[in-house]
């Protein structure tokens, strides 16, 4: 029975570059994958293109399902599908695994064809702007030369954010959502400790764990645990979890005995399971270093002073991670450039994470700004 | 193409000049900045406090800033904009005299229309001894979001207190132009001003 408004079964594909990419740290990879799946119909003159930007722990599969009894759909599928904000009726959908990810495309985790072995501690870090300039490039492969639109929510809407101002021409608007125009010192503190988390846990290996047949398990689920925290609102919390406890008692002990704590393992046992520990230090250093304003004199007026794009920026009020605050920092660069944008602060309790929640508000102005676009593009 | 605007809208509209650069605040369902871009080229921004006055502006194609702005216009920059409107707000806003401060402050010519309190029948409720409730001031005393009414000529004394000065007025009601005693026989105000 297929769900109505879902993109139904979908399957992931591969682009293969040949070309080499130096990327800003200096290394060169001589080649690399890259892992993408696609929603919807690329139009005859290719202007209907969306491209979704994942963030940190975020990957290709945004919408529908592998299989009839897949029990998870993609990890945007409120948002993407046909009659969804993202129509998948009127635009071609292209999720992407960034590269240095651990769903398929090249990272830490592949193997390094020049050794046979798992990459590991020999993979580069990578910048925001190497991601852009890799996706750039699976764009050149797909014949799009110019995104209807760029669409992100926090890590995902700084490579949006990025996208228009390296290729002003190449992006019509960019959706940047719960995002922020650089890291405050607080936002790298909380991003070490999970590092630190996981660069201190004697399975690490100096990131070379592979060879040892084990996972850095207790360091990526402290640094999932923590991050977790910070995805969520004091508010929302509290009232999902409150001072509830398991057993209705207190143990005098240190096992789990309020829900909040089994919920946090839960949630840090499931990840490490799946996530690779050397792309979550890559993805936190991606983060760390993202300041499109940093090569301007830290003047992001002047960075933006080329960007064609217009843009929607979209903020929640009980995010702390990236708060309001960091998100009209966008706008009014923005609007000191000149630039056309509109600005929305979604009243919601789901903190940092409700980007991927389906408020109706959020999803109201969602649709209405897209389906602007679609008009725009006559898709 | 753009629907028909409201009579005081257009009146605004009338004042402002083409291919200008336009600030709106409290733009509503930004009605006032699409006519204006569709026909007299100007560009610009709103600025709404409501979400779903928001999503509004963004369905016509308007650019528009969700934000309060009785906590300023701190977002905007010195000389930003050629005008700057508040339209049918001012009545209920806390701090005027920061507002209309901030307005001359982000652009050069401010418009502002309210409800004059003036009018007629306003007065005469008062006079039988009620609270007026009329076609521009809808709301009974005890549900008012209005808590700063005037008169055209308060407004006026309020402009030269901060050293602005008036440089258009029209005052309407049911939308047409009220020229003889508008003060006593207008229900809705439209003035223009400058710095002094």
């Amino acid at each position: 029975m297929p769900e109505p408004r879902s993109v139904g079964l979908v399957s992931a594909q591969k682009a293969v570059f040949e070309t080499p990419i130096t990327l800003t740290s200096g290394v060169t990879l001589p080649r690399y994958e890259l892992v993408y799946e696609t929603y919807g119909t690329l139009n005859a003159d290719h202007s209907n293109a969306i491209l979704i930007c994942h963030a940190l722990s975020g990957h290709h599969h945004v919408a529908g399902r592998y299989s009839e009894d897949d029990k998870n759909a993609g990890w945007w599928d409120n948002m993407i599908g046909p009659g969804k904000p993202i129509d998948t009726e009127r635009f071609f959908v292209i999720g992407v695994n960034n590269l240095g990810g651990c769903h398929g495309s090249t990272g830490p985790s592949s193997i390094d064809p020049a050794t046979g072995k798992p990459y590991g501690s020999t993979f580069p870090l990578v910048l925001v702007r190497d991601w852009v300039e890799t996706q750039a490039r699976l764009a050149d492969q797909l014949g799009i030369r110019q995104f209807a639109a760029i669409v992100g929510g926090s890590l995902g809407g700084m490579q949006a954010l990025r996208w228009t101002i390296t290729h002003p021409d190449r992006v019509r608007h960019a959706l940047v959502i719960a995002a922020a125009p650089k890291l405050t010192a607080q936002n790298i503190a909380f991003n070490d400790v999970a590092r630190q988390a996981i660069l201190t846990d004697p399975d690490f290996h100096g990131g070379d764990y592979y060879q040892h047949d084990t996972v850095p398990r207790r360091g990526l689920r402290l640094a999932r645990m923590l991050g977790h925290i910070t995805y969520l609102s004091d508010d929302g919390m509290g009232e999902k979890f409150g001072r509830m406890l398991r057993s209705g008692e207190y143990k005098y002990g240190f096992d789990v005995e309020f829900e909040i704590e089994s919920y946090l393992r839960y949630q840090g046992d499931k990840f490490s399971d799946y996530f690779d520990a050397n792309t979550y230090l890559l993805m936190t250093k991606a983060l760390d270093y993202f300041d499109p304003a940093r090569h301007y004199g830290g003047d992001l007026v002047k960075a933006l002073a080329e960007v064609q794009a217009r843009f929607l920026v979209v903020s929640f009020n009980s995010d702390w991670r990236f708060s309001p605050a960091r998100s009209r920092e966008i706008v009014k660069a923005l609007l000191d450039a000149r630039k056309h944008v509109s600005y929305a602060e979604i009243d919601s309790k789901h903190g940092h994470d409700a980007f991927l929640m389906e408020d109706p508000p959020y999803h109201a102005i969602m649709r209405a700004y897209l389906d602007n676009i679609a008009q725009e593009i006559a898709a | 193409m753009t629907a028909p605007l409201r009579s005081d809208l257009r009146h605004i509209a009338d004042w402002i000049t083409p291919a200008s650069s336009v600030l709106d605040l409290g733009c509503g369902d930004g009605s006032l900045l699409a006519w204006l871009a569709a026909n007299k080229q100007c560009r610009g921004y709103g600025v709404e406090i409501d979400v779903d006055s928001v999503t509004a502006c963004v369905a016509r194609g308007v650019d528009v800033i969700q934000s309060d702005m009785e906590a300023g216009l701190s977002t905007f920059e010195d000389n930003a904009f050629d005008f700057v409107v508040l339209s049918l707000t001012i009545q209920a806003m806390h701090n005027v005299e920061g507002i209309l401060q901030e307005m001359l402050r982000v652009g050069r010519t401010g418009i502002v229309t309210f409800p004059n309190f003036g009018y007629w029948e306003n007065r005469w409720q008062l006079l039988l001894g009620r609270m007026p409730v009329s076609e521009t001031i809808p709301y009974e005393w005890y549900n008012t979001p209005n808590i700063h009414l005037c008169t055209v000529y308060d407004f006026e004394r309020l402009l030269k207190k901060l050293g602005m000065w008036p440089t258009g007025q029209v005052v309407l009601h049911l939308g047409e132009k009220v020229d003889f005693l508008p003060n006593l026989l207008g229900s809705l105000a439209l003035v223009r001003f400058e710095r002094a």
